[in-house]
């Protein structure tokens, strides 16, 4: 339950709300980690968040989050500079079933900051492309500027291993590319719905609407999982804010499968 | 070790014993008006004489014609409030050599608690936030470390209140298991039946005075028992209780229950079981960050708050989710009931909201 000391050591601005940063603990060393885990991240005096890990999975001297500051902590997050040292402890929660998806075409979905848990299954994927057979990435973000990691979607675009299409819900004059909701995007990729898995991360509602997509075109209701979100504090399941019907999302989840979740998904205020 | 007897003297000698072995008595006294768990150094500070009536959204206590020293029911307090006390430091964090250095407030000198009349729903509470607390890979600390030394002197209820359903829920009125202890006052403020649940328990009693108890003693064990049993203000039908809520996320009943509930959070503090929290930081002037845990209640419209939003912001979810929480998907968590049947968030409900009442008309039994 004690967070570790760590030291950032790179920074960058991915959006104008949204930074990239790079964390180590010279002490201790590295945190392994799960694609899909999540860290409790706390900034001295100010508060504890959960923050998705977004870095390689085989690279874990470095702690690399995204975040988007939206609060008092994930502002303070996004305020600090090189040097400046963080609590962190974790991981924490399920992570992306990369076994389940071993095998089958692989779609990933996702919204806005919802890429950055599964940028580490992106880069585990692509590491062993054979596993998989089609793979693909369908990303929507609110506007050109808010897409995230700008140089790993133009490595990614131009490799053959994964097919990738970003879509805006609003285009500016130097947009070239798709504009609407992911789910317009789902017929451009090749998939066989009996044999495909499906990792979505993002907005509750895209989720819901991409996981009834994908089940109405033949995708297995448990072979398509959603990593959900929920007001954290403690993340080991005894501060009880978590709940999602039976789970608490930081032990039984975050990710779990749509089969297990559509009838909760139901439910308005559950 | 078979049950014997002890007098009143035995009683204040039992008492006297335990705070010589360095344990802080907690037990049953009487504070604004209520009868609540606090520090006691003997049998004076017990309640003698006094019992409380309880209804729904009703507590209040009053003088009995008899000496009785634990002639009353469950009162607002519980254990939970010194082993899980609603405010409680879990690190201390100092910037130290271009790092933080974090300090995990440990609890060696935290008091050895004897609770002096638990009822059997109580220690029913308390084996559930064991499983809670120290179920899983992770431990609370300071619950493992005040728990680990508590001393749990039972009483055996022989009246039962307007609210209280332990019968319902088969965690009372007899305890059974988790006391060092357990009493049965046989003859109101003069007369205990005492039972041994662990051998520290009978070290003690074998230190102080007692008879062994006779075959008339144990029938007024049973009677007793059995009147409290005859007494239940409330039952609730527990069988396939966990479905029924987990699969009735719609039904009407929530609409209404939420019309009336204030979401004032009251039956969630005076739950013996209810155990949610949040956390809070400060930093002290000399630069030391401290960080917290304080009770919270999922009726608190920040409890579910996501990206500034409440994800339950009408106070039909809210209570859909206590009570969806409290009796079905605990199960599904902890292998378990969340409730024991004591009958608090009933009586201290402001506007006398009844748990038994909300399932019994879920399944379609109250108009």
């Amino acid at each position: 339950m004690l967070p570790r000391s760590f030291r950032l050591t790179a920074k960058s601005q991915e959006t104008p709300d949204t930074f990239t940063l790079v964390f180590e603990d010279p002490e201790h060393g590295e945190v392994r980690f799960r694609p899909g885990q999540f860290m409790m991240i706390y900034v001295f005096g100010v508060g504890e968040v959960p923050i998705s890990i977004a870095g390689n999975p085989h690279k874990t001297h470095d702690l690399i989050l995204t975040v988007r500051g939206v609060g008092a902590v994930t502002n303070a997050i996004c305020a600090l500079d090189p040097g400046m040292v963080v609590g962190a402890r974790g991981p924490y929660g399920s992570g992306w079933p990369l076994a389940a998806a071993k095998g089958r075409d692989l779609i990933i979905v996702t919204g806005g900051i919802g890429i950055a848990p599964l940028r580490p299954a992106i880069i585990e994927t692509l590491s062993r492309r054979d596993d998989f057979r089609d793979l693909s990435l369908i990303y929507g973000a609110r506007t050109p500027t808010d897409l995230l990691y700008k140089d790993d979607l133009l490595g990614w675009e131009s490799s053959a291993d994964i097919d990738v299409e970003v879509t805006v819900d609003r285009a500016s004059s130097e947009w070239w590319g798709d504009v609407g909701l992911v789910t317009r995007l789902l017929p451009r990729v090749r998939f066989n719905p009996p044999n495909t898995a499906a990792f979505v991360c993002g907005p509750e509602v895209m989720m819901r609407v991409v996981a009834r997509d994908l089940t109405a075109r033949g995708v297995p209701t448990q072979n398509v999982y959603l990593s959900l979100e929920r007001n954290m504090k403690c993340a080991v399941g005894f501060c009880g804010h978590c709940q999602f019907g039976r789970d608490f999302l930081c032990r039984t989840g975050p990710i779990r499968s749509f089969h297990d979740l559509a009838e909760r998904m139901r439910v308005d205020e559950i | 070790m078979a049950a014997r007897v002890i007098d009143s003297s035995g009683l204040e000698s039992l008492l006297t014993a335990l705070r010589r072995s360095g344990y802080d008595l907690i037990g049953p006294t009487v504070r604004d008006q209520a009868i609540v768990y606090d520090h006691v150094s003997g049998t004076d500070d017990l309640p003698r004489g006094i019992t409380d009536t309880q209804e729904a959204g009703h507590y209040r206590i009053e003088e009995r014609s008899d000496e009785s020293l634990f002639g009353f029911n469950a009162g607002p307090s519980s254990p939970k409030d010194h082993l899980y006390p609603s405010h409680d430091e879990l690190f201390s964090a100092r910037r130290e050599d271009g790092r933080i250095r974090f300090t995990a407030t440990v609890h060696p000198n935290s008091p050895r608690f004897a609770f002096i009349g638990v009822r059997a729903c109580e220690l029913a509470a308390i084996a559930i936030q064991d499983r809670v607390l120290l179920g899983t890979e992770a431990v609370d600390l300071g619950y493992s470390s005040r728990r680990a030394g508590a001393f749990m002197v039972a009483v055996n209820c022989v009246e039962a209140g307007g609210t209280c359903f332990c019968d319902s829920m088969g965690t009372g009125p007899r305890a059974t298991e988790g006391f060092d202890l357990v009493l049965t006052e046989v003859t109101p403020g003069a007369e205990y039946v005492i039972e041994t649940g662990t051998s520290r328990g009978a070290q003690l009693l074998a230190s102080i005075e007692s008879l062994p108890a006779g075959p008339a003693e144990e029938q007024r064990v049973e009677c007793g028992i059995s009147n409290a049993v005859r007494q239940m203000g409330r039952r609730m039908e527990t069988d396939g209780l966990q479905a029924l809520l987990v699969d009735n996320p719609e039904h009407p009943r929530w609409d209404q229950v939420g019309d009336r509930c204030l979401t004032c959070g009251n039956c969630t503090m005076a739950c013996p079981t209810c155990f949610c929290s949040t956390t809070e930081d400060r930093v002290t002037l000399d630069g030391e960050a401290l960080r917290s845990r304080r009770w919270d209640s999922c009726f608190g419209l920040d409890f579910s708050s996501l990206h500034g939003h409440s994800v339950r912001a009408s106070a039909r979810s809210r209570y859909r989710q206590w009570l969806t929480h409290k009796l079905g998907t605990w199960h599904d968590q902890f292998g378990m009931s969340g409730c024991v049947g004591c009958g608090r968030c009933i009586t201290w409900c402001p506007v006398g909201i009844d748990i038994t009442e909300e399932v019994a008309a879920m399944r379609g039994q109250v108009s």
